[in-house]
């Protein structure tokens, strides 16, 4: 069986995009998947310091392109994960060193060997964008709830469905459920409003996310967390799993639809 | 009457212009370029169809084409023509080509028949755009649009004609760009980040909760009010 390319994007930085594809990564591994996670930000690295694996690289992803190191060698195996590999990225080229014929080229390889690719994709609309993109068979996007990251994943959204690979399904990343409670913080709700696709994942705020990105032991092997349990949801969302989505316990437009529920309207 | 010049038409993505293939080359872009003039607004950032059926025009003259659309800030992205000399020339200046024979919609069009129905009936042509118009999307047209989805914030609907959005209306819309007051916006939500028809303007008023029953709106005592219907 041919693998699978998903490939995560946003549109603006810093909403998670990274710390996302690495969980997912080990998330999809727990599950017993081959996984490969290419780091397509060249120029920005920091796909391979989430996971823990900085000090590991020998090749990265434009060594493979231009030949100087065989695609083998240049994955470099997870710590606690027999079957999750990174393919990091350059740190001292920029985004024009691959071209987007180069990333199917180069995923067309790993199909063969994993049940899933997943691409980090850089911010912005340019070419590395592009380059995470093309090779895609699914395009999952992170927003945050607030107002310019949701015109962001809009904009991203329409380029997606431009290049026939959409329209995508959506994570829904560092939700504030008191925030959202109090009015300050658009909900979910709002989110699906404006954007209009499927969502996979609502991930809670949760610090534990920050320690484990720190320590490089990933969030989704801690129980205690919810983002990390949330990420594993999401994952076996992708595997084709149909999973319930975890009550956020203070949720207010969650709980009043459940309360509707019972009270039969 | 003499033969319109150009005449010129909202696509999907962009406008076509069609220009005539029997007058003098020099009178017709003379005239094309009068024509952005009056509306520089309203074309401003289009993408451009050029439709030259048969002539042959030289790489010269489609160069100075090319070059009259772009001091106007137009993208001249395309050319039909059913001459090899156009389409070469298109092709050393790097826009992309379409033999058109057979597309001619102007020869398609039955001359009779527009002469004998009512204009309303007859029809102006528009765009229907069938899915939700996001961030970033422009849409022009010389006629009307219909938008099957939602506009949402940051995207832009800019019409000669009418819009009607089956959905929720949160972007930009301008009905009657080039000047017709009696041009009107509908949508089922209509709260947008501002609505222009003709030469009116009105942003929207930062209210908590947006209009949602289906509205229109229009001029009345010169200025844009917007009625809901139940």
């Amino acid at each position: 069986m041919a693998g699978k390319v998903v490939t995560v994007s946003s549109g603006k930085g810093g909403v998670g995009k990274t710390t996302a594809t690495a969980n997912l990564g080990t998330s999809l591994a727990s599950l017993g998947k081959k996984v490969v996670v290419i780091d397509a930000d060249i120029g920005l690295r920091n796909l391979d310091v989430i996971m823990g694996l900085e000090n590991r690289i020998v090749y990265d992803l434009v060594d493979i392109v231009e030949g100087r190191s065989k695609l083998r060698q240049s994955m470099i195996k997870h710590k606690k994960f027999e079957h999750l590999y990174l393919i990091p990225a350059a740190q001292t080229r920029d985004k024009m060193s691959v071209s987007p014929e180069d990333m199917v080229k180069l995923t067309d390889e790993l199909r063969e060997e994993f049940d899933y690719i997943l691409i980090d994709s850089p911010a912005g609309i340019e070419r590395g964008f592009r380059n995470a993109l093309e090779p895609a068979d699914e395009v999952l996007i992170v927003t945050n709830p607030e107002v310019s990251a949701v015109r962001d994943a809009d904009r991203i959204i329409g380029l997606i469905e431009a290049a026939e690979k959409g329209p995508g399904k959506l994570i829904i990343n560092r939700l504030k459920t008191d925030l959202v409670e109090r009015g300050e913080m658009l909900s979910s709700d709002d989110v699906f409003d404006i954007l209009g696709l499927t969502i996979v994942g609502i991930i809670p705020e949760d610090e534990l996310v920050l320690s484990a990105s720190n320590s490089g032991v990933p969030v989704t092997l801690n129980e205690e967390s919810k983002a990390g349990q949330a990420f594993n949801n999401v994952a076996r969302r992708i595997a084709g799993e149909d999973v319930p989505f975890m009550n956020l316990n203070d949720n207010p437009g969650f709980f009043r639809r459940l309360v509707g529920l019972f009270n039969g309207k | 009457m003499q033969e319109e010049l150009i005449a010129i038409k909202g696509m999907a993505n962009g406008l076509l212009i069609s220009l005539s293939t029997t007058e003098n080359w020099q009178s017709v872009t003379d005239h094309l370029a009068s024509r952005i003039d009056e509306q520089i607004e309203f074309y401003a950032g289009a993408h451009i169809t050029v439709e030259l059926g048969a002539r042959p025009v030289p790489k010269y003259e489609l160069s100075s084409l090319k070059a009259l659309l772009e001091r106007r800030g137009l993208k001249l992205s395309r050319v039909r023509s059913e001459s090899d000399t156009t389409r070469r020339s298109a092709m050393a200046l790097q826009v992309s080509t379409e033999n058109n024979v057979g597309h001619n919609y102007r020869a398609a069009l039955p001359a009779q028949e527009t002469a004998t129905t009512n204009p309303e009936e007859s029809g102006t042509h528009g765009i229907l755009f069938r899915r939700t118009l996001r961030s970033g999307r422009t849409i022009h047209s010389d006629g009307h649009v219909l938008v099957f989805g939602d506009v949402n914030p940051g995207a832009k609907v800019i019409a000669a004609g009418d819009i009607v959005v089956w959905g929720k209306l949160r972007g930009y819309a301008h009905a009657g760009a080039k000047g017709n007051e009696s041009a009107r916006v509908c949508a089922l939500e209509m709260n947008p980040s501002q609505l222009r028809i003709a030469g009116h303007m009105v942003t929207s008023p930062p209210r908590k909760r947006s209009i949602s029953a289906p509205a229109v709106a229009l001029i009345r005592d010169n200025q844009i009010i917007v009625e809901t219907r139940e």
